[in-house]
């Protein structure tokens, strides 16, 4: 058309409204690897290269000492138990968050978060003085053989707590952005309560809870601060990994501390890898459950 | 099968959604629910399907004291306003859900099960498409997948919630049609609930206006035409 500019004549070349000039976009991508460099790499490598500084052998053997292998033994167990648990409770309180509608559900969506509002260390003191040897209850159960705080329990109920909002907060979002629309179709047709979660709800809210899951599985393997305060930290009975890691640390016992704390970022690197090859492999059904 | 709804009403909290509304309908009808929105029309109809639970009224199916039974032992075929297909199976097992879902005694046999979908498939004229997945299907198919899920556990009647609401006007005339024949083949009493009233006039036999939770007036399309009961159906029929 004769009031059409031919292209040639433009003054600058075209470019679509939400894309950056080439200069922008090399910026910002360069500032971002730089910082990530700085926080993440650099100090994950460090943390590496201190444990074998006086090479694989003496790093191996520290990890084989009976206090060490106490510590990478409670972590793990501790996360087993957690985990599970913290997921039946997540997924409990989201579904009556998301799928009822009750007085005082603001209320306990603002409880939940609490855990991430509190610090870690007043939450280890709150359980201290609930069932520490100075209150009525805490002295019973050490009569009784049954002591919480400074023994496993304590550290489970700290760890429960402080990673309790992972999971549920993951699939609140999620199972409000479904709607009920779903499971309400499943009972017209006839299925029960429990045939509709396992068939409908559960995998529906699949991945949300798998990152739920992840999550609060690496940071029941690395809670310090509420467990450093119920734990009491008797050398191979109640130090996880992270106090072992603060204790060899304060002893200089340098290869030790960062030996464990290698291996600590290596079953978090693990949860990461597995994450990812689970997106890899599931792309396709990931993509058909988002759009729709 | 013939419903009879007796002095139902509902409130949520301290607003009613429902004053009480009587309203009769014969077996083997297909009756529109229309008025505008906030007009009570599909609250009523969720508590036909067992949804919601009436604060007062009674339900009768066939005579007999409905209002009490659960949403699954209502067997009623419901089609969703946004369909509510389940996203993670396939068209085939969405259909089939219900015929699964039954107890292991009246389950048909696995079979079975995929020979009445393949017939619902064919009822709904989408006979290639049991593999796919919702969301790689259109409104309008993934309406009539709707449909045929509804229709896979024999349902004694078939509710729809703005069954058309979500589409663009030729394939919402299309479906209008397959909807009627769907309805005569199976002889369901079938309410569905609209805002067009082009839509409620041109398919149902009855028709019941409703506003603010009031029944206006139940009549065939024709009657209300000729004869609308009060100002407001005059007005939201533009007569």
């Amino acid at each position: 058309m004769a009031h059409c500019v031919p292209l040639a004549a433009r003054p600058r070349r075209l470019r679509s409204a939400t894309t950056e000039p080439r200069v922008v976009k090399g910026v910002l991508i360069a500032l971002c690897l730089a910082v990530l460099s700085v926080l993440l790499f650099a100090p994950l490598i460090a943390v590496f290269d201190e444990a074998l500084r006086r090479g694989w052998a003496f790093a191996l053997a520290s990890l084989g000492e009976p206090d060490a292998q106490a510590a990478i033994r409670l972590t793990l167990s501790v996360a087993a138990l957690v985990v599970p648990l913290n997921a039946a409770f997540g997924i409990a309180a989201a579904w009556a968050i998301t799928k009822f509608d009750w007085r005082g559900k603001a209320w306990v969506i603002t409880l939940i978060d609490l855990p991430f509002s509190i610090s870690p260390v007043v939450a280890g003191l709150l359980f201290v003085l609930m069932f520490g040897a100075n209150s009525a209850f805490g002295a019973w159960l050490v009569a009784s053989g049954f002591p919480i705080v400074f023994a496993v329990p304590g550290i489970v109920l700290a760890t429960l707590f402080i990673t309790f909002p992972f999971i549920a907060r993951e699939l609140i979002p999620v199972m409000l952005e479904q709607g009920r629309a779903e499971e309400e179709a499943a009972l017209t047709l006839g299925a029960s309560g429990s045939r509709v979660f396992l068939t409908v709800t559960l995998p529906n809210i699949r991945w949300a809870l798998l990152y739920g899951v992840l999550l609060c599985n690496a940071r029941a393997m690395g809670e310090f601060g509420a467990v450093a305060v119920v734990s009491g930290k008797i050398r191979g009975q109640t130090t996880t990994m992270p106090l072992m890691i603060e204790m060899f640390y304060n002893e200089y016992l340098s290869v030790a501390a960062f030996t464990m704390a290698s291996v600590l970022a290596l079953l978090a690197f693990v949860t990461l890898v597995l994450k990812s090859a689970l997106e890899w492999r599931h792309a396709d059904q990931l993509a058909a459950t988002h759009r729709h | 099968m013939n419903i009879e709804i007796e002095e139902i009403c509902k409130d949520f909290g301290t607003t009613a959604a429902l004053q009480p509304v009587s309203l009769s309908i014969p077996a083997g009808s297909l009756v529109a629910l229309l008025g505008p929105s906030g007009s009570g029309k599909t609250t009523l109809l969720r508590i036909l399907g067992g949804l919601e639970f009436p604060s007062a009224g009674r339900v009768l199916f066939d005579g007999a004291d409905a209002t009490g039974l659960t949403v699954q032992e209502r067997r009623a075929g419901f089609v969703f306003q946004s369909y509510a297909l389940f996203r993670h199976m396939s068209v085939f097992d969405n259909i089939a859900y219900g015929l699964r879902a039954r107890p292991r005694k009246t389950r048909p046999a696995a079979a079975e099960i995929a020979r009445r979908v393949t017939r619902l498939l064919d009822l709904i004229k989408l006979p290639d498409i049991g593999g796919r997945y919702p969301s790689q299907l259109s409104g309008g198919q993934r309406q009539r997948v709707a449909l045929a899920r509804a229709l896979a556990i024999e349902p004694r009647m078939l509710l729809l919630d703005e069954p058309f609401g979500a589409l663009d006007a030729k394939v919402r005339k299309e479906l209008r049609q397959g909807l009627r024949d769907i309805h005569d083949t199976t002889g369901l009493t079938t309410i569905f609930v609209t805002h067009d009233q082009d839509e409620a006039m041109e398919l149902a036999d009855l028709i019941v206006v409703m506003s603010m939770g009031r029944i206006e007036q139940i009549g065939r399309p024709a009657e209300i035409r000729a004869r609308p009961a009060s100002d407001f159906v005059r007005q939201f029929l533009d007569l």
